[in-house]
């Protein structure tokens, strides 16, 4: 058992595990932010993606030692004040169906935001193939990052 | 009732359409007694602070029953959605059978759903004109408010409700027949606000206080059992609270984290009994299909004679692999056994069998058992199984504590239970205008309620009533089965047998037309020329609506139109569950593998009660159903499952998913589902469109082996 310091969506938190717990765990069992999802547990899927520093991390396969002193944002702080551009415009398509993939799914659509504010189509496509969804949202992801990228309008 | 039973239940009555009144009855309110709460059955509370809570007794699994059934209850209550709160039903003995699947929520609550609005508007009417001392007629339910039309009056749902509640509870309330406000509009799903900011409560986010992680290792080999274990390098491991044999098959670790749980079992050391199936392997169960004792099939489904008909004959055999539902939310479940009670957060397709099944095995009366649904990280058919909640209520019960048991990745693909293999001999004759004079179907294979203990009715799997329709005209027709055993465990997978029938039948279709040297489009729309109906089972189905769906869906991919170089089209049309569906694929070959651009989806499922969801469940079938047809492929070496995580079970990911347009045939008819229907046809016209462009008929699934 170890104990580590790290921000969460602005907080300060500590954490008292051994240190190659994975952020994931540490997230949702210790902080009770179960926003982040377990998938594959491998890096596989992206259910799990939280943002570091403001770059996008697999949170499954990123043990907590790694986090010490670090800015981590998850789907509950993605929006300081409100909703952010993103989660309107997924709320604005309708992109979730069962929406167990849709956290990860966001967070790396801001991380493709944050980079490129006005990707294309392939751009999406490049960025966007590392998160899987058994629902088949693509479309509506597509489209809604789209629809944020243009700043809401369509 | 068992849970295979049940499934076949849910198709047959709602395919009856009679059996929907038939088992259409309205539960009363276990809150009718409540003083001022109007509860007129038990889909509806509203209180006097106006407060109108619509509960839900279906699960949400992405498919929107959150959404769609309240929209229907609230067409005829006339509430906006706005207005109402919804309430997820627990396992309850008040609303009849809740297992979700079959595609059968919407055409399985459409009549109760409507009923239970509308005798709340009738005696909230009656309210109000008692109060205002007027005529029943003179007054109107409009958002939440009864209104006298000729005053101008108006009172609240809310203010209303402590008289409705001491009012009689009319029988057959009058139901809209059409001029909906709310069914029929593309309207937001209610749930998608949560599922945007991490809030929505999946059953693998449940806690509460004192909660503990458990994670088991199972025997991964059928009929296999714990021979020994070592729990001693386990129990060391930091924050492990308990190691032990559950059931004869597994052993559980219990910790303060999943972390701790999931770390501490890879120190267990299990010697396993593998049992008989230890050298199972994947081409040997293929060789004992293909010699599978056919002498005595069962036709499920029989017109004319094959015997007696003439022409050249044609044939050919499919096969399908086992596949794996894999959705997103790995199998979990929490549970706290108190003693005298159990009560479970589940994840489940079917909480009254959670609850009948986990009863005994911890020594409780099903009634001692309480099952809270939670949202569902996709079902697919998987948690219409309930392993997972038995293992967390036979843990808890061990530790005599709350405990969450999350099952990983590869428990979940090697766990699992599959969608069964199958061979497919078809043959047909064709007479000398091209068209088929005889068409025998023969699909071999292991039977899922069959292995699950429920006896095949004359000899048919259940499931078939729902999923094995054949739609064509032909004089002489024979559908037969016969029935195999497996060892590996079966289940049902997103539109179970319809997939495997849907891919031989079509395909095979597309063969006789081909060698006719006819267009597969036109060749399909002759041999569907005529209206008639065709009794299956309970059902009958209508040339003229599969007709009027492949022609929507060649209308609209521009079929016979010239495409862009390289560019092939390939065509399928499949009923099941009561909906009819085709689909036009077109592809292009690169690396001689195909590629899939677009795909136009067309279903004739009735009245449409949501088309937003309707369009989400079309798109979400082709790209679950193009990951069945590419490539997902459960193999068995060994004794155990090859697979383990997404690299090597590798769903479609946006790279990959195309282009899709979903359309309807708009209808008056009762709804009926779309969850499953798109998918059959989807293998059948992909491989056509293969066809197509190479002259290569791919008669083995997956496409990439």
């Amino acid at each position: 058992m170890s104990t580590f310091n790290f921000r969460v969506n602005g907080s300060e938190k500590t954490a008292d595990v051994s240190p190659d717990t994975p952020l994931l765990w540490v997230l949702r069992d210790s902080l009770q932010l179960t926003g982040t999802k377990f998938g594959c547990g491998a890096g596989l899927c992206g259910a799990c993606s939280v943002h570091i520093n403001g770059s996008l991390a697999r949170s499954c396969i990123t043990p907590v030692s790694q986090v010490a002193g670090k800015n981590v944002t998850t789907i509950e702080g993605l929006g300081a004040n409100s909703l952010h551009p993103l989660q309107q415009a997924w709320i604005a398509e309708d992109v979730p169906q069962c929406g167990y993939c849709q956290s990860g799914q966001i967070m790396a659509a801001a991380a493709l935001l944050h980079k490129t504010p006005h990707p294309t189509d392939q751009q999406i496509t490049d960025f966007m193939s590392g998160n899987i969804c058994r629902c088949g949202t693509y479309e509506r992801i597509r489209r809604a990052i789209h629809r944020a990228s243009a700043g809401g309008a369509k | 009732m068992n849970p295979l039973s049940r499934r076949a239940f849910l198709g047959r009555s709602a395919a009856a359409g009679a059996g929907l009144a038939i088992g259409f009855y309205l539960p009363k309110s276990a809150s009718a007694q409540t003083a001022g709460v109007f509860s007129p059955n038990a889909y509806l509370r509203i209180t006097p602070d106006e407060n109108i809570t619509i509960v839900v007794a279906r699960t949400e699994m992405g498919q929107g029953v959150w959404t769609a059934l309240p929209m229907i209850l609230a067409e005829e209550l006339e509430v906006d959605l706005k207005q109402i709160t919804i309430e997820q039903a627990g396992a309850s003995t008040l609303f009849g059978d809740q297992g979700t699947g079959g595609s059968a929520s919407v055409r399985t609550t459409w009549d109760p759903m409507r009923k239970a609005g509308a005798q709340a508007r009738e005696m909230l009417i009656s309210a109000a004109a008692t109060q205002w001392g007027v005529t029943r007629e003179s007054c109107k339910a409009e958002s939440a408010s009864i209104i006298h039309s000729a005053t101008g009056r108006k009172l609240s749902y809310g203010s209303l409700a402590t008289k409705a509640s001491t009012l009689p509870v009319p029988d057959n309330p009058p139901l809209k027949s059409g001029d909906y406000k709310l069914v029929g509009k593309s309207t937001p799903r209610l749930d998608t606000p949560s599922k945007v900011n991490g809030s929505a409560q999946y059953g693998i986010d449940f806690h509460i206080q004192g909660l503990k992680y458990a994670s088991l290792t199972r025997c991964e080999t059928a009929g296999g059992k714990v021979a020994d274990f070592d729990a001693s390098a386990a129990q060391q491991m930091p924050g492990v609270t308990f190691v032990g044999k559950i059931g004869d098959s597994a052993v559980a670790v219990v910790a303060d984290s999943t972390w701790n749980a999931l770390k501490a079992r890879r120190a267990l050391k299990i010697t396993w009994d593998e049992g008989p199936n230890k050298d199972l392997n994947s081409a040997a169960i293929f060789e004992a299909l293909h010699h599978a004792d056919e002498s005595k099939p069962v036709k499920f489904f029989s017109v004319g004679d094959i015997s007696s008909a003439s022409g050249k004959q044609i044939e050919a055999v499919y096969q399908l692999p086992f596949m794996a539902h894999a959705p997103m939310e790995p199998g979990n479940c929490s549970a706290h056994f108190r003693g005298t009670e159990c009560e479970l957060w589940a994840p489940t397709q079917v909480p009254q069998d959670c609850r009948d099944t986990v009863a005994p095995l911890v020594g409780l009366k099903p009634e001692q058992v309480k099952v809270n649904v939670t949202l569902l990280g996709g079902g697919f058919g998987r948690r219409l199984e309930h392993d997972y909640a038995v293992e967390a209520a036979l843990v808890s019960k061990a530790i005599n504590a709350p405990v969450k048991v999350t099952w990983t990745r590869e428990d979940d693909m090697r766990c699992s239970t599959y969608r069964p293999v199958s061979l497919h001999k078809m043959s047909a004759t064709i007479g000398d205008d091209g068209l088929p004079t005889s068409f025998r179907h023969r699909i071999v294979g292991p039977s899922i309620n069959g292995q699950k203990g429920s006896q095949p009715v004359n000899g048919v799997d259940s499931d078939f009533p729902d999923e094995a329709a054949f739609i064509y005209p032909i004089a002489n027709i024979s559908l037969e089965s016969v029935v195999t055993e497996t060892p590996v465990p079966l289940g049902w997978m997103r539109s179970v047998y319809a997939l495997q029938m849907g891919f031989a039948t079509e395909s095979f279709i597309d063969e006789l037309a081909a060698a006719a040297g006819k267009d597969p489009f036109q060749y399909r729309m002759q041999l569907l020329s005529k209206d008639s109906e065709i009794k299956y089972f309970d059902t009958s189905w209508s040339t003229a609506r599969l007709r009027n769906v492949l022609k929507l869906a060649a209308e609209k991919a521009g079929w016979g139109k010239p495409l862009a170089a390289g560019r092939h089209h390939g065509i399928a049309c499949f009923g099941c569950f009561s909906t009819y569906a085709a689909d036009v694929v077109e592809i292009s070959i690169e690396n001689g593998a195909p590629r899939v651009h677009r795909v136009v989806s067309v279903v004739d499922c009735g009245q449409v009660v949501n088309p937003n969801i309707l369009e989400q469940q079309i798109q979400g079938a082709v790209v679950y159903g193009l990951a069945n047809v590419l490539r997902a492929q459960i193999t068995i070496d060994k004794g155990k499952v090859v697979q383990g995580n997404f690299d090597s079970y590798q769903p479609i990911r946006m790279n990959e998913a195309p282009k899709v347009e979903a359309y309807f045939v708009p209808s008056t008819e009762a709804p009926t589902g779309v969850g499953e229907p798109p998918i059959p046809p989807l293998a059948p016209a992909l491989c056509n469109a293969i066809f197509a462009a190479t002259k290569n008929r791919v008669r083995a699934l997956p496409i990439q082996t």
